[in-house]
């Protein structure tokens, strides 16, 4: 029973990371009906910035404190996404309005090959540590009831309270605040918003902006588990079958969705892995998505699309 | 209408063209529209008063004439600036925000007024808060004039549609907009609701003098409650004046009549 606890919640440590991965692509596509193929890459774009920032920072200011370090850093790279979101609306998505959903896709996939390699040309190639100081001691809970109780990293509760924290403000943000609520205006009708006079320029800047936040946290949280490194960019893959179960446009659904992905997979390992000779956490995502596919098009939360006909 | 007093032109529309492709949606179109006045645009399907309308409100770009508002002269309108400049408009489609609360829909229209940043609207304290309240306000007076009260968190996409086309019109009071766009306000309603629409539409023109420019082909409605009328007929216009001079046209009654005179 402690070993289950234990794999579960491993699963959903690791399927929060993925909700956030998938939130952004939730964002991005409710607001512009854009499928932003390069979510992932601005994963591994703002987490390589936060770590050469953090490494960069201390001795351009003659800082000693680290935690100072952390936070410059952290803003530098908001402020990078910030930049990235302002061009992207600049350079690609202000031509590309009222294109096809498929051109625009094909854009985005140009964005991601130049992230990756822009990217890696100015932050560097290797793999980075960033050390926000997360504990790394693991801790065992329950001792009372299991024997030997549940191993718990530490690192993962943090990351799991940032994770909810980031989500409870985007909520915050979108239902409480006159912008929040041109947002959701935007992502329900194009041309009725331009006719109460929301700019939807604007409009998509803060969208790419907010999606490129929770990429950063992301990216940080991933990149301080792991290390930065090119790979962090597959993540973005783990959180297509997260979509497709949750629906593309409900934030719900992403965060949901991210979380079954984890557990399944980590349960599916453990308890059937054995039966099959294991290495089932790799397809199992992808799996559940097809079943999905076949019997829930929309998702557990997503729109279903009624055509007039 | 004997209270109301007709002034200036505000919009003056001058010799537009617009084709798609080789199909001529609007020729050489010229009209004006007084403040304060109910302008009605009629023709039979495919007349191009859809069209015309887009092109004030800047969804089309004509390729001939200009548009004056205000005494400034456009080539093309941008949607934004139209809506800055005080032009709001409803649609014949319903183009509301089906997710969001009747409410919402509406606060969306104060969207241009709201002045306070994000970082206070965040937090909800101080001056955002008392703004927000005071729009929040101004809104509720729209929905009790529509008398929409009852569904006033209902998100609107479960709402009939009669009830949908006055929640669209409230989003486009909430602009507190001095030209008023109306495409097909009655387009499929009954005679009540069709009524209905008609006292909301002269309320707002008469009370807050709003000026009002309606497209319809149902001509019954139009000749009630416009001032002047203009008529369309696949692309061209064919008469101008008020209902009393526009009913007697022959070119408007064989238009819509079809008979050969």
């Amino acid at each position: 029973m402690a070993f289950f606890l234990e794999t579960l919640l491993g699963g959903l440590m690791a399927g929060m990371l993925y909700s956030l991965v998938a939130l952004g692509f939730v964002l991005i596509f409710k607001a512009s009906g854009v499928f932003n193929f390069a979510q992932g890459a601005m994963v591994l774009f703002a987490a390589l910035a936060m770590a050469r920032f953090a490494e960069w920072v201390p001795g351009w200011l003659g800082l000693e404190s680290k935690y100072l370090g952390n936070v410059i850093a952290f803003v530098l790279a908001a402020a990078l996404m910030f930049v990235l979101a302002w061009l992207i609306e600049r350079l690609v998505l202000r031509h590309l309005v009222n294109q096809e959903g498929v051109t625009l896709l094909m854009a985005t996939l140009g964005i991601t090959y130049f992230l990756d390699g822009f990217g890696q040309t100015i932050f560097g190639s290797a793999i980075y540590k960033i050390d926000v100081g997360m504990p790394k001691e693991p801790v065992f809970l329950l001792q009372g009831t299991f024997q030997g109780g549940v191993l718990v990293n530490l690192e993962d509760v943090y990351a799991a309270c940032v994770a909810t924290l980031l989500v409870a403000l985007l909520s915050l943000f979108f239902q409480k605040t006159s912008t929040g609520r041109a947002l959701r205006a935007v992502a329900d009708d194009h041309q009725a918003a331009q006719s109460v006079g929301i700019p939807l320029n604007r409009i998509w800047v803060i969208v790419w902006f907010v999606a490129g936040i929770t990429a950063l946290v992301a990216g940080i949280i991933w990149g301080s588990k792991l290390g930065v490194q090119f790979s962090l960019t597959t993540v973005a893959l783990r959180a297509l079958p997260v979509i497709i179960l949750g629906g593309l446009t409900s934030v719900p659904g992403a965060i949901i969705g991210g979380l079954i992905i984890g557990v399944g997979e980590k349960l599916s390992e453990v308890y059937l892995g054995p039966f099959v000779g294991g290495g089932i956490e790799i397809w199992f995502a992808y799996m559940l998505a097809l079943v999905f596919l076949l019997f829930r098009p929309q998702g557990l939360f997503g729109e279903k699309i009624i055509d007039r006909v | 209408m004997s209270a109301k007093k007709i002034g200036d032109v505000v919009l003056d529309v001058k010799n537009i063209s617009l084709s798609f492709g080789g199909v001529k949606a609007l020729a050489d179109i010229s009209f004006d529209v007084r403040e304060h006045e109910v302008r009605a645009i009629i023709g039979p399907n495919g007349a191009g008063k859809s069209s015309m309308l887009n092109c004030i409100n800047g969804v089309y770009t004509p390729q001939q004439g200009t548009i004056s508002f205000m005494g400034q002269t456009f080539d093309h309108m941008d949607s934004h600036q139209v809506a800055v400049m005080g032009i709001a408009r409803t649609f014949q489609n319903l183009a509301l925000f089906k997710g969001m609360s009747v409410i919402d829909n509406i606060m969306t229209g104060r969207n241009l007024r709201i002045k306070s940043n994000l970082f206070w609207q965040a937090l909800r304290i101080g001056p955002a808060q008392r703004e927000e309240e005071r729009h929040r306000e101004f809104v509720e007076h729209i929905i009790d004039f529509l008398e929409i009260q009852a569904y006033r968190k209902t998100p609107v996409g479960q709402l009939p549609y009669g009830l949908q086309k006055r929640v669209d019109l409230g989003r486009a009071l909430a602009m507190e907009p001095r030209v008023l766009l109306l495409d097909e306000p009655m387009a499929g309603m009954n005679v009540e609701e069709k009524q209905d629409m008609c006292r909301f539409v002269l309320d707002v023109n008469q009370e807050y003098g709003t000026t009002v420019v309606l497209i319809e082909h149902d001509m019954s409605v139009v000749m009630d409650i416009s001032d002047r009328v203009v008529v369309l007929d696949y692309g061209k216009k064919i008469g101008d004046g008020t209902p009393d001079e526009v009913r007697n046209n022959k070119e408007v009654i064989s238009a819509y009549l079809g008979i050969s005179h």
